[in-house]
């Protein structure tokens, strides 16, 4: 019939398949192509609920998006003047982050370089497992440590009147999110193949300039999803902050001012707000703005692997 | 007319089982008399009110489930208002407020039920202001507080308020405050700010305990918590309720004289006088035992001489 299908016009006829093996094969595949959207479905649904939620506030005469956004004044409960400003919770999430980040990424991808390149195979074994108990730690037990330990030490070295601070939250999430960057990124190290390491030292390359002329640059893609995942843990975390931060709504002028979190706040008046009240609402809708800084935070990062791919 | 001729039928054992579980209690009673026999087996008492009580109520409710194990009370909150609004309407057997109900609301619910409200005294909140044990500061005026707390005070350094700390250089003052949801929060608000909003800015930590925690361990830290909590580490100032007045230390004696400013009753209301379980579980609220919960929930017992003999 179709003449471009068969050329020749004796073919030897294949060995087939049973029948059950063939729809046996496209049932699988159709299950793991499902798991794999289910993934986008998840995240979909997962904000759909969370705006559905915050919706009808935003169609409030009273409310405005400028204020939720741009005022740092928090009155979710007052008896005169309701006002719902994030800003200084967004400014908080923000500065303990980075704090965070900027404490973690330098420590985590030097570990993970560490672990990859210069340990030897015994130490490696011995030092994974420890990072992944690390990160086995349940985020109440960072923050209690946050609270009772750290507190003292930044009150002793500092002499700051009030130990729950930004700089306690950064430490804080910095050792959370520490493991992961140096899991991630050690695995990243090892998927790139040996032969750019071998290339590079029979140029004459020392170990260190192979290091950061071929492998960083070769895994970059991967070593920046770690980072990011750090910080994705680092902007969603709350229990830690919750007790770290010192709960205070204000823009901080230091390292050693009390914040509060966006999280944190959702957390500390999200059960005692009336389900369906205005409060509630915008607690919602502060859930959504959280949502939307990582997807930001995600979309800027998939941005610039894509430049520096080009380039 | 022929549709109601079923429901007699389905409850006419319910009736009869009911009648048999009252005798039953009866003569487990030794024939205490006062209850009825055509009562049900389980008693249950409406319980609505004050969000500064639920966590007191509920842990009467379970308390006394021990001491009368056939009465269930159902504790819900939502407010005094609500609770006096659910009495007015009916609906609830006691209603938990911490204010004293209104004389419109009065009226209206003997209007709406010819009954009279009746209330009763079950306990007093009180909020004392704590200061760091090395803080020379004794005494503070509700006008202080304001100037302290408020949106728009002006003091934010301890020499604003004419003291010095000793082994101090910044002394700023570290406001300790609660989460915007919690009861005390508000009952500061309206007993010490005259309903001003809070300064933003100040610590606000999620539990009585922690306020004073935080205080007793920062020298320029100031706080405000239930006057159960106070630890060694910290001072409870003396509050005045203006500049000039006497200041009052926060005692039990001077919240039941009511000289102690920062101080309200909390009260339980019911339709006419109370009877049968309903009275037997406010007497047993009044007793002993019910005035224990009251003080280990961080709130203030009435006094002895007014509490009810088992």
């Amino acid at each position: 019939m179709s003449p471009e299908q068969a050329p020749d016009p004796a073919p030897a006829p294949r060995p087939q398949r049973p029948r059950w093996a063939v729809l046996g094969e496209q049932a699988l595949e159709g299950l793991i192509r499902l798991s794999g959207m289910s993934a986008i479905v998840f995240v979909a649904a997962i904000f759909f609920f969370v705006l559905r939620e915050a919706a009808p506030i935003l169609v409030r005469e009273e409310f405005s998006l400028a204020q939720f956004l741009f005022s740092t004044e928090w009155y979710p409960t007052s008896a005169s003047n309701v006002r719902y400003g994030t800003l200084a919770l967004t400014v908080g999430t923000l500065s303990v982050t980075g704090l965070a980040m900027l404490l973690a990424v330098p420590f985590g991808l030097g570990a993970a370089i560490y672990l990859s390149e210069f340990c030897s195979p015994r130490l490696r074994e011995t030092l994974k497992i420890v990072i992944e108990l690390l990160s086995a730690i349940p985020s109440v037990v960072w923050g209690f440590v946050g609270l009772t330990v750290m507190s003292k030490l930044i009150v002793r070295s500092t002499g700051a009147p009030v130990g729950v601070n930004v700089l306690n939250g950064g430490i804080i999430l910095a050792l959370i999110s520490v493991p992961v960057i140096v899991s991630i990124g050690e695995d990243a190290l090892k998927a790139v193949p040996d032969s750019y390491r071998e290339a590079g030292l029979a140029l004459g390359a020392t170990r260190w300039q192979m290091v950061y002329r071929v492998l960083l640059p070769a895994a970059r893609n991967g070593l920046l999803a770690a980072v990011l995942l750090g910080v994705g843990r680092a902007v969603g975390e709350t229990m830690a902050v919750l007790m770290a931060t010192g709960h205070a709504v204000h823009i901080p002028g230091g390292l050693l001012d009390s914040v509060r979190t966006l999280t944190a706040n959702i957390a500390a008046e999200l059960g005692e707000a009336p389900a369906g009240s205005d409060h509630y609402r915008v607690l919602f809708l502060t859930g959504t703005l959280l949502f939307l800084i990582t997807f930001a935070v995600n979309l800027a990062a998939d941005f610039v692997v894509r430049g520096i791919r080009r380039r | 007319m022929t549709r109601p001729h079923p429901r007699p039928a389905i409850h006419l054992p319910l009736l009869a089982l009911a009648s048999v579980a009252g005798l039953a209690l009866l003569a487990a009673c030794g024939g205490g008399g006062a209850q009825k026999a055509g009562q049900a087996a389980r008693t249950v008492i409406q319980n609505k009110g004050s969000d500064t009580m639920v966590n007191v109520a509920q842990v009467w409710a379970e308390e006394y489930r021990k001491a009368a194990p056939d009465v269930e009370v159902e504790v819900s909150g939502g407010g005094s208002g609500v609770g006096i609004a659910a009495l007015i309407k009916g609906a609830v057997d006691v209603a938990n407020a911490s204010r004293d109900i209104k004389p419109s609301e009065a009226e209206q619910a003997t209007r709406n039920t010819g009954k009279a409200p009746v209330g009763f005294n079950v306990g007093y909140d009180a909020l004392a202001v704590y200061v760091h044990k090395d803080n020379p500061l004794d005494e503070i005026t509700l006008e202080q507080l304001t100037q302290v707390y408020a949106e728009g005070g002006q003091a934010t350094r301890w020499s604003d308020l004419g003291v010095k700390i000793p082994g101090v250089t910044d002394d700023t003052i570290v406001r300790v405050s609660r989460q915007s949801s919690s009861g005390t929060y508000e009952f500061f608000r309206e007993h010490a700010l005259g309903n001003k909003d809070f300064r933003l800015g100040s610590r606000d930590l999620n539990g009585s305990k922690e306020v004073v925690e935080l205080v007793g361990t920062t020298l320029t830290a100031i706080g405000y918590s239930g006057m159960g909590y106070a630890t060694p580490a910290v001072k409870k100032l003396k509050v005045a309720p203006r500049a000039g007045a006497v200041a009052v230390a926060p005692t039990i004696a001077a919240v039941h004289d009511k000289t102690y400013p920062m101080a309200r009753s909390l009260h339980v209301y019911t339709l006419g006088q109370p009877a049968g379980a309903v009275k037997k579980y406010i007497d047993w609220i009044l007793s002993d035992a019910g005035q224990k919960v009251v003080e280990e929930s961080g709130y203030v017992p009435i006094p002895p001489e007014q509490r009810t003999k088992p």
